[in-house]
Formats: structure tokens, sequence, C-alpha cells
């Protein structure tokens, strides 16, 4: 297993690098002046501009410049410039040797903050939001499917599935408005934002309140969106699960209803639904961001939207490549996940 | 009735199943009214151009249709004007001007356009019978307001109709019939009015051309794409396989709403119309022929294998020709469900971009375009009509989905419940 997953791991790093270059080739391509917000600052002379644009190498070639981004993400280089050329062997091998491990993934000339820094703290917020509406989403889709394929074609199920049609066909942004009409219609909801103005003052649980307030619509929006296509799968699932012959032999010998759906059809029937898992995970990203855009809730998407308009260039590839490490991570949990509840299926 | 009784193609028992699928035949007629009015008759459909606008008649609210006027006479459906005035709170109202009855009518000459693109017609369904305008006939333009209404009158207008004309701005010189008009004629706002003050209605119809048409174009493109490179990577396999298979896992790889801003970001803001258009299709298929690559390879992959593919192999038929007679027909019914459920998300895309501002520009409309002006969330409360473009998306989207759902089932081998009713028959 462990082999596996390093061998997996192993064959996504030059998946990443092929994907970073191209995504880099992209934003370069416009060929607009990424240090636009400082060009009318004051407080930046033409020298500091020069230098800035000779740091990250923006006077060079497309190449250089994605060499010089990949170059510094993982590790620190001594600064070579101005300083006396080597006199020893040692010294040269020194200066062309790294200094020590970090994670840089450059500048963002908008936020005027390292990169790393404005994402960490979007990133947060976006993992907040995708793990309580995955909690949600799955705590309510999988009874609601069980239920469906239990009482197939009852009343219920006929609901539920109409509702579910739907749900499936109702577009996440449309959602996420109405939610907000009907929100500022009531006035119930903050609208917007993640925490209030008076946040800082709040005691503990008023904090807690406060956020889960204004994470109310958001959720809603992501929750309403998944449930349906996650219901419909587990009724799918389950449906086939009860045409098996361990549950007919489950049934002949007696077995109550409760155990023979609950103890035997059940834990097969959520058994491709962990592959699922696996593969939300790396949605969990991009699914939440058009709602945070709409909803205006400071996570990754509203941060994405905002860099692609700027041009803020290293901002963008380092979303692109959580985007893409999340979605490898994923998959990888997904096969992993699979294996462990599935004795059938090996890697090795 | 057993004598009657011949064999049906495949295709031909599929249909005869997708007639029993109510919902989906349902999804079908909305989408031929939609598309039918948007495309063929948009002109006549929408009661006025979509850059047509009324600056003061910013967010006016729907118009009620009225059959009976305040002194509680009926007549023909007509409409007042309205406009804004302040209530006894400060706050912006509407109010009817109850003086002119403005008749509405089918079949009224409005603005030039062609028909198809080929008739020059200028009929519109439906209007507003501009009755003010047997007034403004015989006067010498450009005029201001002060001579209009001496001249209205002078032509046996009356007090009612004198008042409304008085409501045009002063101090400023109208340069023709046609702008006096437009100016005092009751708008038909069946949906309400945007933030300049054009008709919602209208837009929609318009913005129906854009919105509708790009799925179709946008699921021809990459399906072309992905059925060329997945069958030939899929028969031929090797290197060329190896390469557009890493190619399709690279572009699946990254999350597709950070690869459209991504490529969005790639092509210049400033575009025309119709470049927008093709940018949008562009950047819509370069993601979605991946995933169709894939599954018409697999298809491929294991359709090759099959003794009468193997069978034409060794008859000495030609490579196109067992690919395009004894492959691809055989991927065309799970094509055509594929494409069938593929186009809502085109939709989507093309609706995303536009209503991030990233998309089909103003005066002109889309879906997504129309509903950017609902971003701004506190607004929504006094004019939730701007809503309405999204009814139209969920429509467009949800009879997609039940459209896609019959094929499927229809073309499903296992499903025989026809076949079944059909040996009963």
């Amino acid at each position: 297993m462990t082999t596996y997953i390093v061998r997996r791991l192993f064959i996504s790093i030059p998946l990443l690098f092929v994907m970073s270059l191209i995504t880099f080739g992209f934003i370069r391509l416009p060929k607009g002046d990424v240090l636009a917000p400082y060009r009318n600052d004051p407080k930046f002379s033409r020298e500091e501009l020069r230098r800035i644009e000779h740091t990250y190498r923006f006077d060079r070639s497309f190449l250089v410049q994605y060499g010089y981004w990949v170059k510094n993400i993982f590790l620190e280089w001594p600064d070579t410039e101005g300083m006396a050329p080597a006199k020893t062997f040692g010294e040269t091998l020194k200066r062309h040797l790294p200094t020590r491990l970090r994670l840089d993934l450059g500048y963002s000339f908008t936020n005027r903050r390292p990169v790393t820094e404005v994402i960490s703290e979007r990133l947060t917020n976006t993992l907040l939001l995708s793990v309580v509406s995955l909690i949600l989403v799955w705590a309510v889709a999988v009874p609601l499917g069980t239920y469906s394929a239990v009482h197939q074609y009852s009343l219920g199920d006929k609901a539920l599935s109409f509702i579910a049609f739907i749900g499936m066909s109702f577009p996440s942004f449309f959602l996420a408005l109405v939610l907000m009409y009907v929100v500022s219609l009531t006035g119930w909801l903050p609208i917007g934002g993640l925490t209030s103005i008076s946040f800082a003052e709040l005691g503990f649980f008023g904090k807690l309140i406060d956020l889960a307030k204004h994470m109310v619509v958001p959720v809603l929006v992501i929750v309403l969106g998944s449930i349906a296509g996650m219901q419909r799968l587990m009724r799918g699932n389950m449906l086939e699960v009860l045409r098996m012959q361990y549950v007919t032999t489950a049934r002949a010998k007696g077995l109550p209803e409760g155990a023979v759906i609950y103890r035997h059809a059940l834990r097969n029937a959520l058994n491709p639904m962990i592959t699922i898992f696996g593969y939300e995970l790396s949605g969990l990203l991009s699914g939440a961001a058009l709602t945070e855009i709409i909803t205006s809730y400071p996570g990754l998407g509203s941060m994405m939207l905002q860099a692609v308009m700027n041009q803020d260039i290293f901002l963008v590839m380092a979303s692109m490549m959580i985007g893409g490490v999340m979605l490898i991570t994923g998959n990888l949990v997904a096969d992993v996940l699979l294996a462990m509840a599935d004795p059938r299926i090996s890697y090795d | 009735m057993a004598n009657t009784q011949q064999s049906l193609s495949l295709t031909a028992l599929a249909f005869r199943k997708l007639r029993k699928h109510h919902l989906a035949m349902g999804g079908l007629g909305v989408l031929v009214v939609l598309y039918v009015t948007c495309f063929i008759f948009s002109d006549f459909v929408a009661p006025y151009h979509f850059d047509s606008e009324r600056r003061d008649l910013s967010y006016q609210p729907p118009s009620t249709i009225r059959m009976r006027d305040y002194n509680g006479n009926w007549h023909w459906p007509f409409v007042y004007s309205m406009s804004q005035t302040f209530d006894e709170y400060q706050r912006r109202v509407w109010v009817e001007d109850s003086s002119v009855m403005f008749p509405i009518t089918t079949f009224l000459k409005g603005d030039e356009h062609r028909l198809l693109g080929l008739i020059p017609s200028n009929l519109r369904l439906l209007g507003v019978k501009p009755v003010l305008d047997p007034y403004l006939d015989g006067l010498s333009y450009p005029v201001m307001k002060e001579q209009l209404v001496e001249h209205a009158r002078s032509r046996g207008a009356d007090d009612h109709a004198c008042r409304l004309l008085g409501k045009l701005p002063d101090g400023v010189e109208f340069h023709s019939k046609a702008d006096v008009s437009h100016r005092v004629t009751a708008r038909l706002y069946l949906f309400g009015a945007d933030s300049r003050g054009r008709d919602l209605f209208s837009r929609i119809i318009y913005g129906g051309r854009v919105s509708l048409s790009i799925g179709l174009v946008g699921v021809f493109v990459s399906f072309t794409i992905g059925m060329l490179v997945g069958g030939l990577s899929g028969y031929y396999g090797g290197a060329f396989d190896n390469v557009t298979q890493r190619i399709c896992e690279m572009i699946m790889m990254v999350p597709s709403f950070y690869l459209m801003l991504a490529l969005r970001a790639a092509l210049p803001m400033e575009m025309d119309s119709v470049q927008i258009y093709f940018m949008l299709v562009f950047i819509m298929s370069f993601i979605g022929w991946a995933g169709m690559a894939r599954v018409v390879r697999g298809m491929v992959l294991s359709i090759r294998s099959n003794e009468y593919t193997e069978a034409a192999r060794a008859i000495g038929q030609t490579d196109l020709n067992i690919i395009t007679r004894h492959i691809l027909p055989q991927t065309l019914s799970y094509a055509i469900v594929s494409i069938t459920l593929s186009i809502p998300g085109y939709i989507l895309g093309e609706s995303t971009l536009s209503l991030l501002g990233l998309g089909i520009q103003d005066p002109y409309a889309s879906w997504g375009n129309l509903l950017r002006e609902a971003m701004a969330i506190s607004e929504i409360k006094f004019h939730p009509w701007i809503l309405i473009p999204g009814v139209f998306i969920f429509l467009t989207v949800m009879s997609f989905n039940f459209l896609g759902d019959g094929l499927r089932d229809a073309f499903d081998p296992k499903s025989q419940l026809v076949g079944k009713e059909y040996e009963q028959g």
C-alpha cells in the first residue's frame, strides 16, 4: 500500500510541473503589466520598480520567469547580487546551493503581501465552508437516498426524485441570488463577509454564532446544490445492492428487515460512495468558488477572481496549483479509502 | 394484431420509448418553444429592441395590464404610463398616470429588423399603441416642449394628453417625432425594466440567442474534437494515445472553474461582441473536449476488439472505413445522450462568465449578463424581477436534463419496457 501511495505521488509530480508551466504561459500570454498597481504609487521610485522587475525576472523571457518562480517555491537561494566573485571552490559551491527549505509561492502585487500569507487565510475560510457543507451534504443525502431506495416508487421516493431533479438543474449562482434575496427581504441573516464589524468585541460563543450566521447562506447554496446529486447516487447504489443475492439470502434466513438493510445492504451501498468522497475532496475548492464570489464570502474563489482581473500572476498560479494538488490528493484518498473499505481491492 | 407486426430498427424503437417518457417530451417541448422564439422570432416576439432604453424608467416594475380604467369602465387591455415620485417618507415610489390609456396592440410597427436575418420587417407581436402620435404630426422639428404642447392642443389634444406631454424635460430640443413618441408613450414591461429602463422581457428573448446557441455551438466544437481525438487514440493507441491521454488528464486535473478564469485571463479583456462569443465557445470547448475524448476512447477500445471489427479488418477494409462504418456508429447513441446532458454545462459556463463580467458585455444581452444586475444584492429587494433571467436558465437546464435522461433510458438496451409492450400489442 505504501509503495502504491509513494508511486502515485511520484507520478503526479511531472503532471503538476507541466500543468504549472502551461498555466504560467496562459497568464503571461496577455503581456499585461504585472506591476501596474505600483506604477502610480509615489512610494515606489523607478529604481525600486526596476529592482522588483529584476528580482522576479519580469525583464527576462517567459521561461526564465517561470524558472525563477519554480526554483524559489521550496528552497531559498543565497543572494549573489553585487557580491565579489568567489575565490575558492567551496565558496562557489555555496553560492549555488539552497540555504534552507521554505514555502514561497511568490508575491502578490495587489495585496502587497507574500502569496503564501494571502492564500493561507483564504484557504482556511474556503476549507471551513467546504467541510461544513460536505458534512451536511453527507448527513442528509445518505439517509435520504437510503430511504428512497428502500421505499422505491413510494410517494416519498417520487417526491424526493422530483425535488432532486429540480435541485440538479438549479444553477448554483441563481440559487445563491435567490437565497440572498429572501434573506435581504426578511433581514434575519447578515449578507456577505464572514464576520460582523463588531466581531472582535464578541465573546467566544458570540463569535461562534456570528460566524455561523454569516455562513448559513453560502453553506445552504452548496448543500442544496449537491444534496440532489448525492441522493440520487445513494439511491442508485442502494437499489443495486438490494437486488443482490446475499440480500435475498439474508431475508430468507429470517433476519429482521432492519438488519438486512442496515447491516448487510447499507454497508455495501456505501462502498462506491467512499470513492465519491475522495473526488468530492478534490472538487471542494472550485465547487465553492462561484458561491463564494456571489455571496461575497472571503474565500479562495473570490480571491482568484480578483487575482485574474488584476493580473496578479503569482496569486493565480498558487490557487491553480492548490487546486491541482487538492485534486491529486483527493483522487489518491479515494483510491486508498476504497482499498481499505473493500478487501477485494488491493494495489500490490 | 400479429400480422401487422414488422421489425423496427433500434432507432425507431428508441424514439418509440422516448415518446412514452413524459418528462423528456415535456422538456423537448419547452426547448422547442424557447429555441424557436429566441432564434427565429426574437425580433418579432420581443416588444422592443434589446438596447432601446428609457433612462427615466430605470427599474420600472412590471407593467400592470389593465382592462378597467379608474372609472370602472371596461376596455381592450391597456397600460398606463408610470413615473417615479417620492412618498411621504421620501421613498421612491412608482405611480401610474391614470389619465391616458395606452392600449396594447398586436402586430404593430416597431424598429426595422430582419426576420430570420433575411426578410425585412418591422412588425412586432406585442406593443403599446402610441396614442399621442397624431398630436405630434405637422411640426417642424427640432422643437421645444412648450411648442410641442401648444401644437398638440391645437390639434385637439385633451388636458390629460397635454399634461403627459408637459412631463417632458424642460430646455431640451426634440429632434424628431419618433424621439418624442419614444419618450411619452407608456412602455410595456412584461418583466419590468433594468437599470437603464430597457425591457427585461425583450432582453431575455435577445439574450436567449446567445445563451441557447452557445450551448449548441460549444458542444458541437468540443464533441467534434473529442470524437476525433478519442477515436484516433483509441483505435491506433501507441504514442499518440499516450500523449493525448496525458493532455486530457492535465486539463481534467485543473478545477474547471479556475481553468475557466485562467483562460479568460489569458485572452484580452477588450473585444467586440462576436469575438467574445467565440472566445466563450473556445474556453468552454477547451475544457470540455477532454472528458469526451476519454469516454469515446474507452468505447472505441472495447469496440475495436469486437468480432465484427476483427472481421472487417480480416476482409481487408481500410481503417477509415472501419472507423466510420463500424466503430463510430456504435458510439452514436452514447454521443446523443452525452451531448444532450452536456449542453447545460456550456450554458451555465457562459452564464457564469457573463455574470462575473468576463463574458458578454453590456449593450448585448445574455441570460448570465442580465443577472449581473442582481449581484448588487442590497438592491434586489427593491426590484426582484431582475432575477427572472435565472428562471429561464433553470428552465432550459432542467429541460435538457429531462430530455437527456429520457434519451438515455430510450437508448439503453437493458430497459426493455416498450419492447415488451410492443410484443403484447
